[in-house]
């Protein structure tokens, strides 16, 4: 055995290095629409907001040399679709879902054609912190090059949860998500505290779709997000609305969704495609195994159109 | 900024003429009441009567007409609710207005003005912990609002108020939701603190016995006009009665006749989990027989809302059986109409209507999917159901602007009317009722009592689930008791005792 080769060990360190990099965007993606499903909207369209947040953020990244200004561009372009949908669906009679849905299109629709040009070119990457440089195993140093945006989402996980638990503007949000008369009562305006929420969850899915462009997978193609807008809302009731456990659940969706090329690296080959449906699978079982046919979801918003 | 306890006395309200119009409408008309500091004050009025519009005056929801709000003595200007809230007035809604998952602490501090940017949950909990020590009662702080029972919510409701410093309190009908003893529990706090000085309260009630023992005086609305009041001293039920509804008669309730027959539904060894996951049902033997009204008291909580899912098939049970005339039932649409089993849920609109469709669409749910064979149909026939709509309104006096209008947009009262109608036509030999008279006016409630006791004369077997105690009283053949989700006493009514009842309600037996 020569000293790289560790063999079935690669296993599972391809797993974890895999989860902490395909995690990452899921983590973004679902505490901010943690934050704005806590506010009791849902914001579907997170999916456009990601291709065009990663378009976006390719784009100011390559035009400036800077990532760092493409991911602040980004995170500009999140807000603004996520300010629209908030500002349209305080119109009366408009359906969060459906302006979510068709936003969704829009963005991805915008992305492309203002992203044609950069295709091509190349944009610099984001920086990682390497972790793993008291191994001299070059797997391990792999696993644990940890990029910016991880430890960045882990601590804004960490402040929402503790926002909601014990600042004004924590309980502000919950109050209107729980109960739009109690919020109007306590002299809340709802629409307002939705708006924002919705713009602030917008920004971090675009963030989310930064990382995707400058990092990891890291260049900007048509194909570059697979869903993870529109798995981060599933992630978000599998986390039961509460943004420290949306780490753990977007980790655990990170690693299942590792375990196809993990396997893939010693060489299974069998079945690989059905191990990129793992991640799915997974979310599935859970959701089915934490279900309960005559008690109410635990956690949920009340005012969010799904649960009412 | 300790809020609830800068200035602790009582402020009296008075309104000069007031008046107030919507449209041609005129909803209050030149009412003038006076509640001195420091007094229980009670507004009796049937639905309808003025008594919201003038408290939503006072609190600035609405701007009068004409008219003007003194506080103190002095004229005061209130444009909206933040102002009354400036000037100590407060209210406390008939339904709650806590938020369900913030726990009781939260819902304090977030409803104060002056809550803190970053909330420094220590100092908070001190805070409240030393408010709580001050007042006659409290209820667990860090429980989530929706785990607490309706009476410990209707007590938070009021620790708000008095939390927030309010020392004028209008309260809307606070014992609605609660059973007869959290009900005399928590009038029985508010009377501690208007003698004490602390809060003068205006009290929006339909029920007599509460006005009598707690009130000090009365003021009495119909039709948007004050009527009559004074000293609750020198009224009696009847003069408040008389005061209250005019010269309109009264609907007794029906006689009772005829005999008990064999059992309709039999109930042996159910056994399910609450709505909480965490406690069992247990019911082990429950008869009723045909042309009694077997009456379940208790207090809220303790199983009765359970008891009805079960019964009416929307809770499933892991072990014993329901029997209806013998046979097996599992409450499918097939055996309640083969059985004739009939169902009157609580909240009616909620449990069973479809708000949003029309009155005539809602009165033929039992009947619109059966053709005159008693057979499945394919094709509606609407002129039917209008015929049998526009009959069932006539007949059980709905009263609705159109057969056509949504039943939302219909009273609380006549929800119930029109339920009840669709309910005991045709043939009804099993009828399973929750809380029939919640929040109505009692006209309303002594009319909807009479119809339950023609269905038991007729020959029906009722069970009535009821968290008022007069209401089982007054209908019951055999009352039961429930708690801690099994029955733990039963008696015929003939026998009953209302201590020992209460006795047994309370768990303590």
């Amino acid at each position: 055995m020569n000293e790289t080769d560790i063999g079935l060990w690669g296993v599972p360190l391809a797993i974890i290095g895999g989860a902490i990099r395909v995690s990452t965007p899921f983590l973004l993606v679902s505490v901010g629409e943690c934050l704005t499903e806590r506010s009791g909207r849902i914001n579907l369209g997170l999916e456009g907001t990601l291709v065009f947040g990663a378009m976006s953020g390719y784009a100011v990244a390559y035009q400036t040399g800077s990532p760092w200004l493409g991911v602040i561009a980004a995170a500009i372009a999140g807000a603004v679709f996520g300010f629209a949908h908030g500002w349209m669906c305080k119109l009366s009679r408009v359906n969060d879902i459906a302006i979510g849905i068709s936003l969704m299109i829009l963005g991805m629709g915008l992305a492309f054609f203002f992203g044609k040009p950069y295709i091509q070119p190349v944009a610099p990457d984001l920086p990682s912190i390497p972790f793993g440089w008291w191994s001299d195993l070059p797997q391990v140093q792999a696993a644990l090059r940890i990029n910016v945006l991880f430890l960045l989402a882990i601590v804004v996980a960490i402040l929402m949860g503790r926002m909601f638990r014990s600042t004004r503007i924590g309980l502000m949000v919950r109050v209107v998500g729980d109960s739009t008369d109690a919020a109007r009562a306590l002299g809340f305006h709802p629409d307002r505290v939705r708006l924002f929420s919705t713009a602030v969850g917008g920004a971090l899915a675009g963030v989310g779709g930064a990382y995707l462009s400058l990092y990891y997978p890291g260049s900007w193609n048509e194909g570059i997000s697979s869903g993870q807008g529109l798995m981060a809302v599933a992630l978000v009731i599998f986390a039961r609305w509460n943004p420290v456990s949306c780490i753990w659940a977007a980790l655990l969706f990170g690693g299942a969704g590792a375990l196809g090329p993990a396997l893939q690296s010693i060489g299974v080959t069998q079945g690989y495609y059905l191990f990129y449906a793992a991640p799915y699978v997974l979310t599935l079982g859970v959701l089915i195994a934490t279900s309960s046919t005559s008690r109410a979801m635990a956690g949920a918003p009340g005012a969010l159109s799904i649960t009412k | 900024m300790k809020a609830g306890r800068k200035d602790k006395a009582a402020i009296g309200v008075e309104t000069v003429g007031m008046t107030m119009r919507f449209g041609a409408f005129t909803a209050l008309d030149n009412v003038s009441i006076k509640v001195k500091a420091g007094s229980f004050h009670a507004l009796l009025g049937e639905n309808g009567a003025g008594k919201s519009t003038l408290v939503k005056c006072i609190m600035g929801f609405y701007h009068p007409t004409s008219g003007q709000i003194m506080i103190e003595g002095r004229e005061v200007e209130i444009p909206d609710p933040r102002t009354a809230h400036a000037h100590g007035l407060g209210m406390v809604y008939q339904h709650f207005t806590l938020v369900p998952s913030l726990t009781a602490a939260e819902n304090l501090v977030i409803s104060r003005d002056d809550a803190p940017e970053m909330i420094d949950w220590r100092r908070e909990n001190d805070n409240l912990e030393s408010f709580m020590e001050t007042m006659p009662f409290r209820v667990p702080l860090n429980q989530p609002v929706n785990r607490l029972a309706a009476g410990e919510k209707q007590k938070l409701e009021l620790l708000k108020q008095l939390y927030l410093g309010r020392r004028f309190l209008i309260l809307d009908e606070p014992t609605s939701v609660l059973t007869p003893a959290e009900a005399d529990e928590l009038l029985g706090m508010v009377r501690g603190l208007t003698e004490t000085g602390a809060l003068t309260v205006l009290m929006i009630s339909h029920k007599f016995r509460e006005v009598t023992a707690f009130a000090d005086e009365v003021s009495v609305l119909r039709r948007g006009s004050f009527v009559g009041g004074g000293k609750v001293s020198d009224l009696d039920h009847a003069d408040m009665a008389a005061m209250m509804i005019g010269e309109k008669e009264l609907q007794k309730t029906a006689e009772r006749f005829g005999a008990v027959g064999e059992p309709i539904l039999t109930v042996n060894k159910v056994r399910a989990s609450d709505r909480s996951g965490l406690k069992s049902i247990r019911i082990e033997d429950l008869t009723i027989r045909a042309g009694e009204i077997v009456g379940i008291a208790g207090v809220s909580g303790n199983g009765q809302m359970e008891l009805m899912e079960i019964l009416a098939g929307q809770r499933p049970y892991s072990a014993g059986e329901i029997r209806v005339e013998n046979e097996p039932f599992s409450a499918t649409r097939a055996e309640a109409r083969e059985f004739h089993v009939r169902y009157l849920p609580e909240e009616p609109l909620r449990n069973a209507c479809a708000p949003r469709m029309s009155v005539t669409e809602n009165l033929a749910f039992r009947t619109f999917d059966v053709n005159d064979a008693g057979k499945t149909r394919f094709w509606i026939d609407r002129g039917r159901m209008g015929e049998a709509a526009r009959e069932l309104i006539a007949a059980f006096k709905v009263k609705t602007a159109s057969p056509e209008s949504p039943i939302e947009s219909l009273s609380g009262g006549n929800v119930q009317r029109a339920v009840l109608a669709r309910e005991l036509t045709g043939e009804v030999d099993l009828l399973i009722i929750s809380n029939p008279c919640f929040g109505l006016d009692f006209s309303a409630v002594a009319e909807i009592r009479a119809r339950i006791m023609t269905a038991r004369n007729a020959g029906a077997a009722v069970l009535l689930i009821s968290e008022d105690l007069d209401e089982i009283l007054e209908l019951s053949d055999r009352v039961l008791v429930m708690s801690e989700g099994a029955i733990v006493y039963q008696t015929p009514i003939a026998q009953a005792s209302v201590a020992e009842i209460g006795k047994h309600m309370a768990g303590h037996a």
